[in-house]
């Protein structure tokens, strides 16, 4: 069972009082985009097997949406941020790279 | 290959069943083979056979980095319809359960293909009318289903509470020809054949590249080596935006598990296949006695083969209202499956940016019952190099152009 820290409320939340909400960080693309760049905002995933940096919303807690990195093959969380962020912290990258030295980094 | 038959069984008995051959060889890796099919499950497996059996291409290599029908082919409830709404997913499944009907005998192997009949309720009056269109759709479509009402339910399956408090049950949509097969066989039936037409079967041998020159594959870099080929067939489920990685191009995919769990085995009570899509759970039972059932996938992305406990819970809570009787039962084991899940929750069956090399993927939650059509429909793609009639609609571009396939879910539940 999935367990992560609200960075708004700093509750201690299991998934059951989540809501996932997928890849984070998308870069949005709208109208006067190209087709190319329209299809990858809307469907194109990195879907890694490992780190996986992603959304989620503290639905029957605070509500708020926040940001969470997390291993796909081990469900490890590594840790959680604000939804504001545009990036991962650099300290949540360097934690996630000391834990997992084959990892190519963020993008 | 020795062909089974009770006449096999008859004479192995006087060498005491010490006989029999093995159902298929585990050769080495060749330096080179026309075709290299990535992935051992039922649409590798197919895609193979229906290579050597329509097209006469046999020098094909399957390779697998776990075992044969290890992943979803083993993992899956094996409920097989084609009740689709859109054209080109009734065409496709339609083929894949027809093909089911004479597998055992295609294959000289008994995949104990049960047309039991499959049942998906109505519990609200949206999906009444829902099914009532897929009904009409189906006609149109050349694909034997009916839209019941809640008294011929109440007599195909005895132990169904018609009035539950929440969600009562207000007809169905029924395909008579539905139903259950034995998974396992049918990846152990195709790989038997396939390894009788010559194919290499080459289990542990996980890809860890894929080598191309000017736009072509020119081979995979393999646990066990270099293999070359002429046309590469990516058929891995979960894994397929990995292995698109190595040859340098994305999917719209997202690989999510999705649960199944079995209850302890019972006397016969049920004998179709029951889905209830609001409340979102299907149960059959399988021939040992145990109530087989699945729910929903988890909503995050996850390769561990283990999904959210909560979710049995829901599905159990959700089928019990409908099925008072299960309450009582206590459920033996429980398992997942990585799924792959595109935009449209459609598969895609496409050529690649790269020339010689196509993928089957993106079957999410509906693979199992799709395993002949889909094979049937790669290998054509594979062999023609241009997709015919059933793959066409399933290319990968259909997302830039806007040009889904809006089953909106390939499994006909709300995901």
């Amino acid at each position: 069972m999935l367990i992560l820290e609200c960075p708004y409320c700093g509750v201690k939340a299991e998934e059951t009082e989540l809501s996932p909400g997928y890849e984070a960080h998308l870069k949005r693309f709208g109208p006067g985009s190209s087709d190319t760049e329209f299809e990858d905002y809307m469907f194109a995933r990195k879907n890694p097997k490992g780190v996986h940096f992603e959304r989620w919303r503290h639905v029957y807690g605070c509500g708020k949406w926040f940001l969470a990195a997390r291993d796909t093959a081990t469900l490890e969380v590594f840790g959680t941020y604000a939804a504001q962020s545009s990036a991962p912290p650099a300290a949540l990258q360097d934690k996630i790279k000391a834990k997992r030295p084959d990892w190519k980094g963020y993008k | 290959m020795k062909r089974y038959s009770v006449f096999a069984i008859a004479k192995e008995a006087l060498s005491h069943h010490m006989g029999w051959e093995r159902a298929w060889a585990s050769p080495l890796p060749k330096k080179s083979y026309d075709v290299i099919i990535v992935g051992a499950g039922g649409h590798g497996l197919a895609t193979a056979f229906y290579l050597g059996k329509n097209y006469g291409i046999t020098n094909v290599a399957v390779i697998e980095k776990g075992w044969l029908g290890g992943g979803n082919t083993g993992r899956n409830t094996t409920i097989i319809r084609s009740n689709y709404l859109q054209d080109p997913s009734a065409a496709i499944y339609e083929k894949a359960r027809s093909l089911y009907e004479t597998m055992s005998q295609d294959l000289n192997y008994n995949v104990m293909f049960s047309p039991r009949g499959l049942l998906m309720l109505a519990q609200t009056h949206h999906e009444i009318r829902g099914y009532q269109r897929t009904a009409h759709a189906n006609a149109l479509q050349g694909v034997s289903t009916e839209w019941i009402s809640p008294q011929r339910v109440k007599e195909l399956v005895p132990i169904i509470s018609l009035d539950g408090p929440r969600y009562p049950v207000l007809g169905a949509l029924y395909q008579a020809r539905g139903g259950t097969a034995r998974h396992d066989a049918v990846a152990w039936g195709y790989a038997r054949a396939c390894s009788a037409m010559g194919m290499d079967i080459i289990q542990q041998c996980e890809v860890t590249g894929v080598t191309s020159e000017g736009g072509a594959v020119t081979g995979v870099n393999t646990s066990k080596g270099f293999i070359g080929c002429k046309k590469l067939g990516v058929v891995v489920a979960g894994h397929s935006g990995q292995v698109a990685d190595m040859a340098g191009f994305r999917l719209p995919v997202e690989a999510v598990a999705l649960q199944a769990l079995v209850s302890e085995p019972i006397k016969p009570c049920m004998d179709v296949v029951v889905m209830a899509n609001t409340v979102h759970g299907y149960m059959s039972q399988s021939d040992k006695g145990e109530m087989v059932i699945g729910g929903g996938t988890d909503g995050f992305n996850n390769f561990t083969q283990r999904g959210s406990f909560h979710h049995i819970e829901e599905t159990l809570r959700a089928l019990i209202e409908t099925f008072p009787m299960i309450s009582r039962l206590k459920m033996l084991r429980q398992w997942g499956g990585i799924v792959d899940m595109t935009g449209d929750r459609s598969p895609i069956i496409s050529k690649t940016p790269l020339g010689n090399c196509f993928i089957n993927c993106g079957w999410g939650t509906g693979g199992f019952k799709a395993i002949p059509g889909s094979g049937w429909a790669m290998a054509e793609l594979v062999a023609k190099g241009e997709p015919g009639p059933l793959a066409e609609a399933f290319n990968m571009w259909r997302f830039k152009e806007g040009q889904f396939i809006d089953e909106s879910v390939a499994a006909g539940v709300a995901h």
